[in-house]
């Protein structure tokens, strides 16, 4: 099949980008969509052209490296699906495909495609963990934890820090991602004594990262590899509160 | 050159807790002076970063990705073994190492392997207690499943994900230090240069792979936790960055690589649809608990899976296996695999596949606990092929997955460098010449939280008075220079074909020639093949734009250029060891049934392998395997 | 990066708290105005009584008071946070991230100017007359808002903006209650899933309830 491509090209962070127009002729259906990527790289090297650069590395979407808007949607048209799982059977021969960079302002381009997502890690470097030292750990089953709240905590934790949460938010809103890792943390009992200080300390650093208001569209959990729920959201919400009133 | 692997003396029980009771120890206030290189963030590095911060060393750490929790120890899906015996199905600790050591073929060290089994059970507390989401039974305890290879349920897992979530408990740990200022994280740098200073490693030259910059950093210590090297097959499991080049780089300063060619062929991944193909995803090894694996009684039979009646279809594994059955460990199932597909009975559009067939287990355990197990690997599956495996079996087929092989490493998982440490995926230690499902999460974690803290603190006991390390020394500036001269050289070639046209060459080579089955002849093709790729390689690479910018196909053809090295390096040693052992099946040497046949009288030992300059060929330097507590016996999964 | 005073998670709960307040009001509201569907002449006296009642209470005053400032909060309050947004969002040359969410949810702020111009002409009508207006009495004595009511409604371009501006509010009401709902923290599914069957009723009761009094009005009286 057949495809033309827009795609958004920028030489560094502070380059001024457009969108470039590129054809591809042998594209097949079964092809996922980085590997049609793939392709059109190999004929742009041949050229002597710069390749397209962009994120990408386990393929099997669960290491969150990839993630491009296509046709205006993060991921590309499916729900719950990397762009690395998508297939090219998801478009028809002769379409038009707008490929652009997640975008936000807490997500700066670096080149073409990619972008810097490292607000992410410090959101988790001010209170996603739990303060626990190599050696200090009890033996295991000394901290029962129910088999539906383990199930819940595991739903929260799944995120993959793929970012198509704020790049599909109208507001560039991290409200999912970082509610995420709060809830995760504060099902469980290892993470509940710290859960006040966590729940302050990080969404004052995504505040600090230039993210929008949450305003619970819910796109998010739509777009969302792994179909986190926005229920996360309103724990943190719930949480914050809590530690606020409580402080 | 003789190789001690400086293995603790008394009994195997006791010799872990004697090397941690006489280990030399770093005064605290002393720790800070002391600085450690910690390359690649997955669950080794990640460990062993946080582990050697939370004491007070300073830590530099480097990843190449964008972000640590994106290392491929990420993609794990089944689940990491520890030898709790909650379900109190007979487990222990020996019992596991025995597993181990038997599942390696018996061609790995018995101390290492009996730490390893060892340290399993507090690495489930430390997971635990960071607040990874262990599967739990309703009582509230931690629940485990069996993995392929062993008879008991020893298997912790989260969902299908528990790489992913043990991980994210190491990446947080080290963010958490990252944070505290305790760690300073590189992310998207990729180590090119080792440098070694009078004998000792003392730092690295990275490459700043968003400016494209080259940078000096200098330490104490430097340890590699870069993971395996099954990417060179270019068809495989791994991600698409994982690579050899920094235990490559390191190889070539001075550490010996251990059975490069011992690469496990993963049973249970999606074939391969077309030539456009970038990898082949994984189905985690977890669905063969309930999944049965066949293939038609008839050659080519046209028919869809589930029209063929129970009676016309061959459940191999079943058959050839009894007592394993669908459990047989990987190299087994994967051999038996292809042995049905060379002989015509594969199935799928390439021929190329075998089934693996859920109706059985939802039949009996209903649709609902099946989805509970494996939801998010069926639909994974559904995203990729578009076939639903809850309504037919699945096709899966054999894919390159884990280096057994890599840096030789003693029992403190130093390199032949002194000061150059290995860990993870990265060195060779425990899998011997097959590793069992589940236990390389295992390693990668023992390895970072529990052996490194102690090893690495072993040997910078000896560097207090050393003082700060000067990155403008001219061993720095040599190994900058070098790492420079090769960046230019691939950047200036600016040929015709791209740097994963050779790849695919290369790892197609290797597939049919030293991946699931080898033999003289063809090894010694293979190298000649390779050779000849390389020369074109330098002729006729393209590499488009220069080394001072981000370059995606720059850091390719880094890779590459590794790779063809490697694979030579792979060839040399599958060629060398005239017996099958494990993942490495030489067809000369097999039984009747088609079984391998180990030679334990001449190949007892590991393939230690040193560099003697591109066109040399190797230097072999083996280091002999002593078995103290188990016999050696003929593996039976029968 | 400057410290921001206020975090995005409080300035979104003032939204919710004030939001939830008016949520509030608008029941009471429709409560009082479903005397107008009784028949004329006891409409007139129950209607006009019950303005009566709510002016002279000191504690209704204090109500209209939080009333009062519920509007200006939760109007500033999303101004601010609305551009506030703009400055942080990506933009995109070719957009289609609508199909993610719904429409109504990602115009609050449209739905809302809409509410906003609605109210104004709602006050000048009806508590502008009432305070500061020359109101003819009833039997009863009391100011006859009644009759005000019914000559409000006279003209049927007047009905439809009314009728429109209900619809407004009951998109803004759909999204919103749940919205503020989830803002304030309730996150346990069984009761997320009741607020969000309780919320859209109530959604379709104010709005079909404040629709049809000028309506009926309007056909019953012209």
């Amino acid at each position: 099949m057949k495809v033309f491509l827009k795609i958004w090209r920028q030489k560094d962070a502070k380059a001024e980008g457009k969108l470039v127009d590129y054809e591809m002729d042998d594209v097949i259906p079964h092809m996922s969509f980085l590997e049609m990527m793939d392709t059109l790289n190999e004929k742009l090297i041949v050229q002597g052209e710069h390749p397209v650069e962009f994120d990408h590395d386990c393929r099997e979407g669960i290491c969150g490296q990839c993630g491009v808007m296509i046709n205006g949607r993060a991921h590309g048209p499916l729900k719950n699906t990397t762009t690395c799982q998508l297939h090219m059977r998801s478009f028809k021969d002769g379409d038009t495909i707008y490929i652009e960079p997640f975008r936000a302002e807490a997500f700066p381009v670096k080149r073409d495609l990619k972008v810097d997502r490292s607000a992410f890690d410090r959101i988790i470097g001010a209170g996603g963990f739990v303060s626990v030292n190599t050696g200090q750990a009890p033996e295991a089953n000394s901290i029962p934890v129910t088999h539906e709240m383990a199930e819940s905590a595991f739903d929260s934790a799944a995120c993959i820090g793929c970012g198509a949460c704020v790049a599909t938010c109208k507001n560039s809103s991290a409200a999912l991602f970082t509610s995420a890792k709060i809830s995760h943390l504060v099902k469980l009992p290892q993470g509940k004594l710290e859960a006040r200080k966590r729940a302050l300390t990080m969404v004052a650093q995504m505040d600090r990262e230039n993210f929008g208001h949450c305003s619970n569209t819910e796109a998010c959990e739509v777009e969302c590899p792994q179909h986190i729920s926005v229920l996360n959201i309103a724990r943190m919400n719930w949480e914050f509160a809590k530690a606020k009133v409580l402080k | 050159m003789e190789l001690n692997a400086k293995i603790p003396p008394g009994p195997l029980k006791d010799k872990w807790s004697y090397y941690k009771d006489h280990a030399k120890l770093v005064n605290p206030a002393n720790r800070k002076k002391l600085e450690v290189i910690v390359v690649g963030t997955g669950l080794a590095g990640s460990s062993a970063a946080a582990s050697l911060a939370e004491m007070g060393y300073k830590v530099k750490s480097f990843c190449f990705q964008d972000s640590a929790r994106r290392a491929h120890s990420v993609a794990a899906q089944g689940g990491v073994n520890a030898a709790k015996n909650y379900k109190n199905d007979g487990d222990s600790v020996y019992r596991m190492f025995y597993d181990t050591i038997k599942g390696g073929d018996f061609r790995s060290r018995e101390a290492n392997v009996y730490r390893l089994a060892e340290c399993s059970l507090a690495l489930i507390d430390q997971a635990v207690a960071q607040g990874v989401p262990f599967g739990r039974e309703y009582g509230g305890y931690l629940n485990n499943r069996s993995f392929g290879g062993v008879q008991v349920s020893r298997t912790f897992y989260s969902r299908g994900q528990t790489g992913q979530q043990l991980l994210l408990g190491a990446y947080q740990a080290l963010i958490r230090q990252v944070a505290a200022k305790t760690v300073h994280l590189h992310t998207r740098h990729e180590m090119l240069e080792l440098v070694v200073v009078e004998g000792k490693a003392r730092g690295i030259i990275v490459r700043n792979l968003d400016t494209g910059e080259i940078e000096r950093h200098s330490a104490h210590a430097v340890i590699l936790a870069t993971g395996g090297f099954g990417k060179i097959y270019y068809l495989s499991t791994l991600a698409m960055g994982c690579n050899a080049s920094a235990i490559w780089r390191a190889h070539k300063k001075g550490a010996l690589m251990a059975s490069p060619s011992w690469t496990q062929i993963h049973p249970t991944s999606l074939p391969q649809s077309g030539g456009y193909q970038s990898k082949l995803t994984l189905m985690s090894e977890s669905l063969r608990n309930d999944g049965r694996i066949w293939v038609p009684l008839k050659k080519e039979d046209p028919r869809k899976p589930n029209d063929i009646p129970e009676q016309e279809r061959d459940y191999y594994l079943e058959r050839r296996y009894p007592a394993f059955g669908n459990l047989a460990p990987r190299d087994i199932s994967s051999r038996a695999a292809k042995e049905r597909i060379d002989a015509g009975f594969g199935i799928g559009a390439q021929k190329n596949a075998v089934y693996l067939d859920f109706s059985k287990a939802i039949r009996e355990q209903g649709k609902e606990k099946i989805k509970e197990k494996y939801g998010n690997l069926f639909s994974m599956y559904q995203k990729i092929t578009d076939i639903d495996a809850y309504a037919e079996p699945m096709m899966i087929s054999p894919a390159a997955h884990f280096s057994m092989g890599g840096l030789w490493v003693d029992y403190e998982l130093m390199t032949t460098v002194p000061g150059l440490f290995a860990l993870g995926e990265a060195n060779f230690a425990d899998h011997g010449a097959n590793r069992l499902g589940a236990n390389s999460l295992l390693q990668a974690c023992v390895d970072g939280y529990f052996v490194a803290p102690y090893t690495v603190s072993n040997y910078l006991a000896e560097e207090i008075k050393t003082g700060a390390i000067d990155a403008n020394r001219p061993e720095f500036i040599a190994a900058e220079n070098n790492a420079k001269e090769l960046l230019n050289r691939l950047a200036s070639i600016k040929g015709n074909k791209t740097a994963d046209y050779y790849h695919k060459k290369l790892g197609k080579l290797l597939y049919d020639h030293c991946g699931l089955s080898r033999n003289r002849e063809g090894l010694n093709y293979a190298i000649a093949e390779i050779k000849k790729l390389q020369e074109d390689f330098y002729a006729n690479l393209a590499v488009p734009g220069s080394a001072q910018e981000m370059n995606g196909e720059l850091e390719k053809a880094g890779r590459v250029a590794d790779y063809l090295e490697v694979a030579q390096l792979m060839c040399y040693d599958a060629l060398t060891r005239e017996e099958s052992c494990g993942a490495h099946f030489r067809e000369e040497h097999q039984t009747p049934e088609g079984e391998a046949l180990r030679n334990d009288e001449k190949f007892c030992f590991v393939s230690a392998w040193g560099w003697n300059g591109p066109d040399e060929e190797p230097l072999l330097v083996p280091e002999p395997l002593t078995f103290e507590n188990v016999n050696l016996t003929v593996r039976s999964y029968k | 990066m400057k410290k921001e005073l206020i975090s995005t998670l409080s300035r979104k709960y003032l939204m919710a708290l004030t939001g939830l307040f008016l949520c509030f009001f608008l029941v009471i509201h429709l409560l009082g105005n479903f005397q107008l569907f009784l028949p004329p002449d006891q409409a007139r006296e129950s209607f006009n009584g019950y303005s009566k009642l709510l002016s002279g209470n000191i504690f209704i005053k204090a109500i209209s008071y939080i009333l009062y400032a519920s509007i200006i909060i939760h109007s500033l309050d999303a101004l601010l946070i609305t551009l506030f947004n703009r400055k942080k969002a990506g933009k995109y040359e070719y957009d289609k991230r609508g199909a993610a969410s719904k429409w109504y949810s990602r115009n609050m702020g449209i739905l809302g100017t809409i509410i906003l111009v609605f109210l104004i002409f709602h006050f000048k009508d009806f508590w502008y007359q009432y305070k500061f207006g020359a109101l003819p009495v009833d039997a009863a004595g009391n100011k006859d808002l009644y009759e005000i009511v019914i000559r409000a409604y006279a003209d049927l371009w007047y009905v439809l903006f009314y009728v429109l501006a209900m619809f407004a509010l009951g998109y803004h009401l759909l999204h919103g209650f749940y919205s503020a709902a989830r803002t304030v923290g309730l996150y346990h599914p069984k009761y997320v899933n009741l607020v969000r069957v309780f919320g859209t009723w109530y959604s379709y009761i104010i709005t079909f309830g404040f629709a049809a009094i000028p309506l009926y009005i309007y056909f019953t009286h012209y």
